[in-house]
């Protein structure tokens, strides 16, 4: 148990790192892209919210796997499969929290419109220098709570990592699955303790998310 | 949470409207009273034909659930409605019995289970199982040590054969043998601790029955819970499962029967 707080830390601090960096520019795409691959990409990156965790885990744990079309890359790195590993449990956190990150930034970079991205251009700003210092600053509220929200809900993962994990101290053996286990085998105060720890935790992230979100409103009104 | 306040209102009923769509659509109950039959996850295959035999021959409705036994544990103790537990171990019936949530002089052994080490590869499993010696595999898959009786039984051979402690960093960990079997037959794990029942119907790939020496004897006990003690149905399913009949269909299934 005394492993899994920090490796669940961990996992939800570089999948939402990891996030930032493909997410922030896949809303822009999305909030400026024209035409039905716009709305396309989109569903896409929301199936996650609806399919269940046993669909992505066992999607993952196929194309993650020796026989998947990843294996030849693989095994250039010596691997067998990415199933049963951290790396693998960061893919599928990705994969499962793309959507929370996604859609409030889609909807910061739709809110400012398209109107200080072209003053910006017209006097003269690098594309670069405008997305950095005009755009990236009046987004700001979007991205943070993307970028919480990822968090939280990697934190909380339980059927990807049940799908995929294989369940070992210190490497896949995340919070959710301590708390399961303990279920199983009837160990209820230890799950209770832990059960009401990420109860407190998420309801924090929460109440925190919504106060942010208000103070925008109030800022922007 | 960033929507447009009217774009959540519209969305919101929209889905209200599915849901009374879906709950107009949904089949009545075929029987009000079916009787529910919780079956450890290893024992999926055999259940599912001997509750079609059972069926066939009484005409009476069961309706099968799988899980890990540790799992169907909790839930009975939370007043989940099943008639009849078929459990991978003997303990957790008798600690059902012991909690009063299972009729007393219920419980008897139904099937004992084999424990198997299998992979999909062909030639990887030599017919001694050096295997495991030699270690040249990544991940060797197990079912939780701690609530699936497989899953102790893999341990305990694997401590029994001395290698425990070289294997240990390799295992990866299924919530139920099923799920040890199902790592393996993805080839995510090259080899895995799995039931013997599972290794006979699916005959590819290379396999090593554990002898029964190097564990203990994996019995697998029944009981009538108290959520059936009135439910004929139940009963006589229990009474079945004892037959000649039934016993030679589990013993088809790789399993051992009791005297």
């Amino acid at each position: 148990m005394p492993a899994a707080i920090p490796l669940t830390l961990e996992l939800a601090g570089l999948s939402t790192a990891l996030l930032l960096l493909l997410g922030v520019p896949l809303a822009w795409g999305l909030a400026r892209g024209r035409g039905w691959w716009v709305e396309a990409l989109g569903a896409v990156i929301a199936l996650p919210l609806v399919l269940p965790p046993t669909v992505l885990g066992f999607y993952l744990l196929i194309l993650l796997g020796p026989h998947g079309p990843l294996a030849p890359l693989l095994a250039l790195a010596g691997l067998h499969t990415l199933a049963f590993s951290f790396a693998g449990l960061v893919i599928g956190s990705v994969v499962c929290s793309l959507p929370f990150m996604v859609q409030p930034v889609r909807s910061a970079f739709a809110a400012i419109g398209p109107a200080p991205w072209e003053a910006a251009l017209t006097l003269r700003a690098a594309p670069w220098d405008a997305f950095v210092s005009v755009i990236l600053p009046l987004a700001r509220g979007g991205i943070v709570t993307g970028a919480i929200l990822s968090f939280a809900h990697t934190l909380g993962e339980f059927g990807m990592v049940l799908m995929l994990g294989g369940d070992i101290p210190g490497k896949t053996e995340v919070l959710s699955i301590v708390i399961f286990n303990d279920v199983e085998t009837l160990r209820w105060p230890e799950a209770g303790a832990l059960a009401a720890g990420m109860a407190a935790f998420s309801f924090c992230v929460i109440l925190a998310t919504l106060r942010a979100e208000a103070r925008m409103a109030r800022l922007r009104a | 949470m960033s929507l447009p306040r009217h774009a959540t209102r519209r969305h919101l009923a929209m889905l209200a409207v599915l849901g009374i769509v879906a709950f107009g659509l949904r089949p009545a109950p075929a029987r009000a009273a079916e009787t529910s039959v919780a079956v450890a996850a290893d024992f999926t295959v055999p259940a599912k034909r001997l509750v079609a035999a059972f069926e066939q021959k009484t005409g009476d409705k069961l309706a099968l659930s799988f899980g890990a036994s540790g799992q169907i544990l909790a839930q009975i103790t939370q007043g989940a409605p099943y008639a009849v537990f078929l459990s991978a171990d003997a303990e957790r019936p008798r600690k059902l019995a012991a909690m009063g949530l299972a009729v007393p002089g219920s419980v008897f052994t139904y099937a004992v289970g084999r424990l198997a080490l299998w992979s999909a590869q062909p030639s990887l499993i030599d017919s001694q199982g050096k295997v495991l010696q030699t270690g040249r595999f990544a991940h060797l898959a197990i079912a939780n040590p701690q609530s699936a009786p497989y899953g102790a039984a893999a341990v305990q051979a694997l401590k029994a054969l001395g290698v425990y402690d070289a294997v240990a960093p390799k295992l990866v960990t299924g919530e139920n043998v099923a799920q040890a079997y199902q790592f393996t037959a993805s080839g995510n794990a090259e080899l895995g601790f799995v039931a013997l029942s599972e290794v006979l119907q699916d005959k590819s790939g290379s396999a090593w029955v554990v002898p029964q020496t190097l564990y203990q004897p994996i019995m697998q006990d029944a009981a009538l819970l108290k959520a059936g003690k009135d439910d004929p149905a139940a009963r006589a399913f229990l009474a079945y499962l004892q037959t000649p009949e039934a016993r030679a269909i589990i013993r088809g299934y790789g399993y051992g029967t009791t005297p």
